[in-house]
């Protein structure tokens, strides 16, 4: 079998990329499998989502482009960076510098006030905010109001944006969200789509997220599938419906053969 | 319910780690100090046993010693016809007389071997076969004439003498160089503690120790098949009853087992309150362990609510875990205890101490005191907690996992913490005011709610006093010195219970540092300040007196100015007996600082009396007033009053006049020091003369002001110090609950940490987090205990200051800031482990923690 490059479709510039990524947990027998020979490019600007059945590899393809897992061969780069010779300190910065990340479960300090969770990267940087541009994002996730709370006195839905503006604040390269909307229900789950939607198509923001939700995957421009730690297919400009269809395909696929 | 105990306590070993390591230091020092104290009293009840080997009888004398008013009591010794009589009695097979003293014995240098108050000389009494049986000869044989002496072999060793050398022994008079006749061995207990024992003939003996013919001590052997009861009756009636104590040699050795054993008691005692100390600071690391594993099980025990368990079966499983806990942690700290008493000995032997030699001493109420206080402590400490999970409801089951404590409402705990502490200030400042011993006792009670007290309201202050360090914090490590001490404070029990750990060792830490150097400082200032003489010679054996030729050899000597005896008389007043200072009326001023209120000191010269100025008021004396006296020895005399001087208490009787007087009329008038001025001042030359007059006595200790004031420091600085060392158990476990609480808090922020990690908090940064929340908490506790510490010793201070003239607190701020450094130190040294852990955790599987 050919290894398929899915390389973005337009000419526009690539934000992070991927080639012949592999990634082996255990060794002999015990060897698993989880990213084999991966090549995929997220271009600039463009809102990419990431699906695949549980164990497909989905997680860990975005583990490791952001940095956040080491992998066994191949190569990953974040613009110019190459991330396989970045030693554990150089990465920290990478991903404090260039990457912002939403994860499922909120992860916001609860000792930290919104406002200050949302600059928390850029103090650690040490740098300060540019404030304009926070103004814009925490206008756009409708915070205005909240920027004093606590974690705590905050719902999921508000604790998630919070989460969404504290990725855009610093103005990372790229965007990484793993299954951001995993924990919400779906009124607040469009919202904070809708803000990732925004940053890309108003604010020029590249995002990539993990999700196995078809509804949360159409708000993408691009959708690429995985299974057993291969791309097997892409959907450009999907529907919830089209994301749908494709997956039951792989599954019909899964029990035929 | 036991089962799931057992598995719970296996399925926590790391998080028990400390609770376990804490119970087992409490209980190791409970059962090293036990150990230790049996083994070292039956070693010595043992010996002292093997000194009465076959002495049948033992009949002591009562020296001359003072009554209560400073009468005259007894008679000196036990006369040579008193021997005979009993030697002639049909069941005595023997009969040795003792009389023994002091003697030191001067190396190669003249420099006295031992200690001083270990330094003993008896004399050599042979019996029929010519031989005492008490010292073994090893070489050469046992003094029989004037100039001749034997050694005990480790001192004989330490001076490498040989028999035939000349010897420089010196007793409380002129040092006299004798031959040795011989190097013994001996069960003398003296000698096997680590001191030296000198023999000389029985005549030197008595002439130097008491009078000629006569001896403190005889030992009577009884002939074979002479009981010693029936012996003891044939010679008590020989005896003058009043004066003298006649005992069996075995009755003898039981009393002196038992001074033993009481003596014991005492350290015993003293060692066990501080392992009490250590055991209480251990009761907050061990709630603290037990309150977290509780509150992590809350889904787990509420599971076992909801599929029937009811309220005391859970809480009896936390209690048998803390059993469990308990049992496993008292049986190593018996074991580490038993190591800790063989090491105790060890170290007390390279202090150059010698101990008896014995067998380890193991009793049963030493494993059954091990066993008890490790389990009591234990679950005494999980009760609360435990009692806790049983109001957790079933429905707790279905709830999330993570219910943190914090919420809960302090208002009730901080209204009560606020009045305990508040009402136990107002008893310590009652107590102060008091003053006195009923004012000390107030002052303790109100010292102990204060400290309850505040530590119930601890978690209440922890927010705004961590508060005030934050921006500083903020502003010199940024993002990791803000959130550690945001962190300190987000469970705020659990980082009070931590740092009040900490603040109980620091607070007796201070409190007696402070009053040490204070008392230290004030006695230094009365006894420098009042001291103006060059040097001052004493005995190198505390409390021994000097002879009276040491003043005459001084004043004859070249080069020496004014020397003046500071010696101890009595006299009756009334029908009163009276101490009295006999010195030399033309140097004392000189030599003391004496402040006259009245009169003129000139007048001692005259032959008339200085009384001090609280005595002259009780007495009704002014300058000129008649003081009718009737001396030691029977003579009366009227001593015109001829100055009042300002009492200088520890230095100068109330009554001070010429010694020619005094003198004349006591015998073996008690010298405690003389004082000597040598022309051109103190010097290295002028100390080497006034050595040099003393005929470089080994036993006798020429001291500049100078050493005056470091042998006070030097025994404030060792009394501290011993302190510190008992203290330092007690700070060893509440160290272990500051890695206790950074554990459990790095494991609960596990998610937490790896965020920070993904958002672009790097390894070093991270440590640095962890370690500044332990600092903080540190130094809560510390500052907590110095401020603490200050205070009490301010309270207690001031209650005995009335006793302390120029009594001043001084607060010892290099000290202080000492312990706080320490405090901070103790902080990044317990962050060590829990950083290392927060650092090197795994980003995914932290941020992926449900």
């Amino acid at each position: 079998m050919t290894t398929v490059n899915y390389a973005p479709h337009t000419t526009q510039a690539v934000a992070a990329r991927a080639t012949g990524l592999s990634k082996v947990y255990g060794q002999g027998e015990t060897q698993v499998v989880a990213l084999d020979n991966v090549s995929v490019d997220f271009g600039q600007g463009r809102f990419t989502a990431i699906m695949g059945p549980s164990g497909s590899g989905k997680s860990t393809l975005m583990h490791c482009v952001a940095g956040l897992d080491t992998f066994s061969s191949g190569s990953v780069r974040i613009g110019d960076t190459e991330l396989g010779s970045l030693k554990d300190k150089q990465l920290t910065q990478l991903r404090r510098d260039k990457i912002g990340f939403i994860f499922q479960a909120f992860n916001l300090l609860p000792t930290l006030t919104a406002l200050e969770n949302i600059t928390l990267p850029m103090d650690i940087a040490g740098r300060k905010p540019d404030r304009q541009w926070l103004d814009t994002v925490i206008e756009m996730v409708g915070l205005s109001g909240r920027l004093s709370h606590r974690p705590t006195q905050l719902s999921g839905g508000q604790q998630q944006r919070v989460a969404v503006a504290r990725a855009l604040a610093s103005r990372p390269e790229i965007i990484f969200g793993d299954e951001p909307t995993g924990n919400l229900d779906s009124r607040s789950g469009a919202e904070v789509l809708g803000f990732l939607r925004n940053s890309v198509r108003e604010l020029g923001q590249t995002v990539v997220m993990v999700t196995h939700d078809p509804v949360a995957a159409s708000y993408a421009d691009r959708v690429i599938f995985l299974a057993d730690g291969r791309i097997v297919d892409e959907v450009l400009s999907p529907t919830a419906d089209a994301v749908l269809d494709r997956m039951k395909a792989f599954d019909a696929k899964g029990r035929t053969s | 319910m036991f089962r799931t105990a057992l598995r719970n306590v296996l399925a926590h070993k790391a998080r028990l780690l400390m609770t376990v390591l804490a119970v087992v230091l409490g209980v190791a020092f409970v059962s090293g100090t036990l150990v230790f104290t049996d083994t070292l009293s039956k070693a010595l009840s043992s010996q002292s046993a093997k000194g009465y080997e076959g002495v049948a009888v033992s009949v002591t004398s009562y020296g001359p010693t003072r009554g209560e008013n400073g009468q005259k009591e007894g008679e000196a010794g036990l006369s040579q016809q008193t021997l005979d009589k009993v030697k002639a009695l049909g069941g005595v097979d023997s009969v040795s007389g003792r009389v023994s003293g002091f003697a030191g014995v001067g190396d190669e240098k003249g420099e006295l071997i031992g200690s001083g108050w270990s330094n003993k000389g008896s004399n050599y009494a042979p019996v029929k076969d010519g031989k005492d049986p008490r010292y073994a000869f090893t070489e050469g044989t046992g003094p029989v004439k004037a100039d001749q002496i034997a050694l005990d072999k480790a001192t004989a060793g330490t001076g490498r003498y040989k028999v035939g050398d000349k010897v420089r022994v010196a007793t409380n008079g002129p040092v006299k160089e004798y031959t040795l006749s011989g190097v013994f061995t001996t069960e003398d207990g003296a000698v096997s503690a680590g001191g030296s024992l000198v023999l000389f003939d029985t005549a030197v003996a008595q002439e130097l120790y008491l009078k000629p013919g006569f001896y403190q001590e005889l030992s009577v052997a009884a002939k074979a098949g002479t009981s010693p009861d029936q012996l003891l009756g044939e010679i008590k009636p020989l005896l003058d009853a009043e004066h003298t104590k006649a005992q069996t040699g075995a009755a003898l050795a039981a009393e002196q087992a038992k001074d033993v054993e009481r003596g014991m008691s005492n350290m015993n005692q003293m060692l066990l309150a501080f392992a009490g100390i250590a055991l209480f600071v251990g009761i907050f690391l061990i709630y603290n362990t037990f309150t977290m594993l509780v509150t992590q099980r809350t889904k787990e025990l509420a599971l076992l609510r909801a599929v029937g368990a009811n309220r005391g079966q859970v809480m009896r499983s936390v209690l048998t875990e803390a059993l469990v806990v308990g049992v496993f942690s008292a049986v190593v700290g018996l074991a580490a205890g038993t190591g800790l008493a063989v090491a105790m000995r060890s170290a007390i032997e390279a202090f150059g101490a010698k101990l008896p030699a014995g067998d380890l001493v193991i009793a049963p109420a030493t494993v059954v005191a091990a066993v008890v206080i490790g389990v009591l402590v234990t679950t005494l400490a999980a009760l609360l907690p435990a009692w806790r999970t049983g109001r957790i409801a079933p429905v707790a089951a279905m709830g999330s996992a993570h219910l943190p404590a914090t919420a809960k409402s302090l208002a009730v705990r901080n209204v009560l913490g606020s009045l305990t502490s508040l009402s136990g200030i107002g008893l310590v400042l009652l107590g102060v005011n008091q003053g006195g011993d009923t004012g000390r006792l107030i002052l303790a009670a109100g010292a102990f709610f204060m400290l309850v007290g505040l530590i119930v309201v601890l978690p209440l202050l922890s927010k705004p006093v961590i508060g005030v360090v934050r921006p500083a914090l903020q502003k010199l490590f940024g993002i990791p010195g803000k959130l550690a001490a945001q962190n300190a404070v987000r469970n705020p029990r659990r980082t009070a219970v931590t740092a009040a750990s900490l603040a109980i060792g620091l607070t007796l830490v201070t409190t007696l540092s402070v009053l040490g150097i204070t008392l230290g400082q004030a006695i230094d200032r009365m006894s420098t300040d009042k001291l103006k003489a060059d040097y001052k010679v004493s005995m190198a054996a505390e409390g021994m007196s000097l002879d009276k030729s040491v003043v005459d050899a001084l004043a004859k000597a070249p080069g020496i100015k004014a020397v003046s005896p500071q010696a101890d008389g009595y006299f009756k007043v009334g029908e009163s007996y009276r101490s009295a200072s006999g010195v030399n009326p033309a140097a004392i001023g000189q030599m003391l600082n004496i402040e006259t209120l009245g009169g003129s000191l000139d007048s001692l010269a005259k032959g008339e009396v200085a009384v001090a100025e609280s005595t002259a008021k009780k007495q009704n004396l002014s300058v000129g007033s008649t003081l009718q006296v009737q001396y030691d020895d029977g003579e009366k005399g009227a001593l015109k009053v001829g100055a009042v001087y300002k009492d200088l208490e520890g230095l100068l009787s109330p009554y001070v006049l010429d010694n020619k007087i005094l003198g004349a009329h006591t015998e073996d008038q008690y010298i405690r020091e003389v004082y000597v001025n040598t022309a051109g001042g103190a010097s290295k030359a002028a100390q080497q003369r006034v050595v040099d007059a003393l005929g470089k006595n080994p036993a006798m200790k020429v001291a500049t002001q100078q050493d005056v004031r470091n042998e006070m420091g030097g025994m404030i600085n060792t009394m501290l110090n011993i302190m510190y060392g008992l203290l330092g158990m007690a700070l060893i476990i509440s160290v272990l609950g500051v890695v206790n609480t950074l554990a459990m808090s790095v494991f609960e922020r596990t998610r937490e940490i790896g965020m920070l990690r993904a958002i672009g908090l790097d390894r070093g940064r991270v440590k640095n987090m962890i370690r500044l929340e332990a600092v903080v908490i540190s130094l809560f506790g510390a500052v907590l205990g110095v401020a603490i510490g200050v205070f009490l010793a301010w309270a207690v201070g001031t209650t005995i200051a009335k006793g302390i003239p120029n009594y001043a607190l001084v607060l010892p701020w290099e000290r202080i800031g000492i312990f706080l450094l320490l405090a901070g130190v103790v902080g990044v040294l317990a962050a060590m482990w829990p950083a290392r852990s927060a650092a090197r955790l795994n980003m995914l599987t932290a941020i992926k923690t449900e």
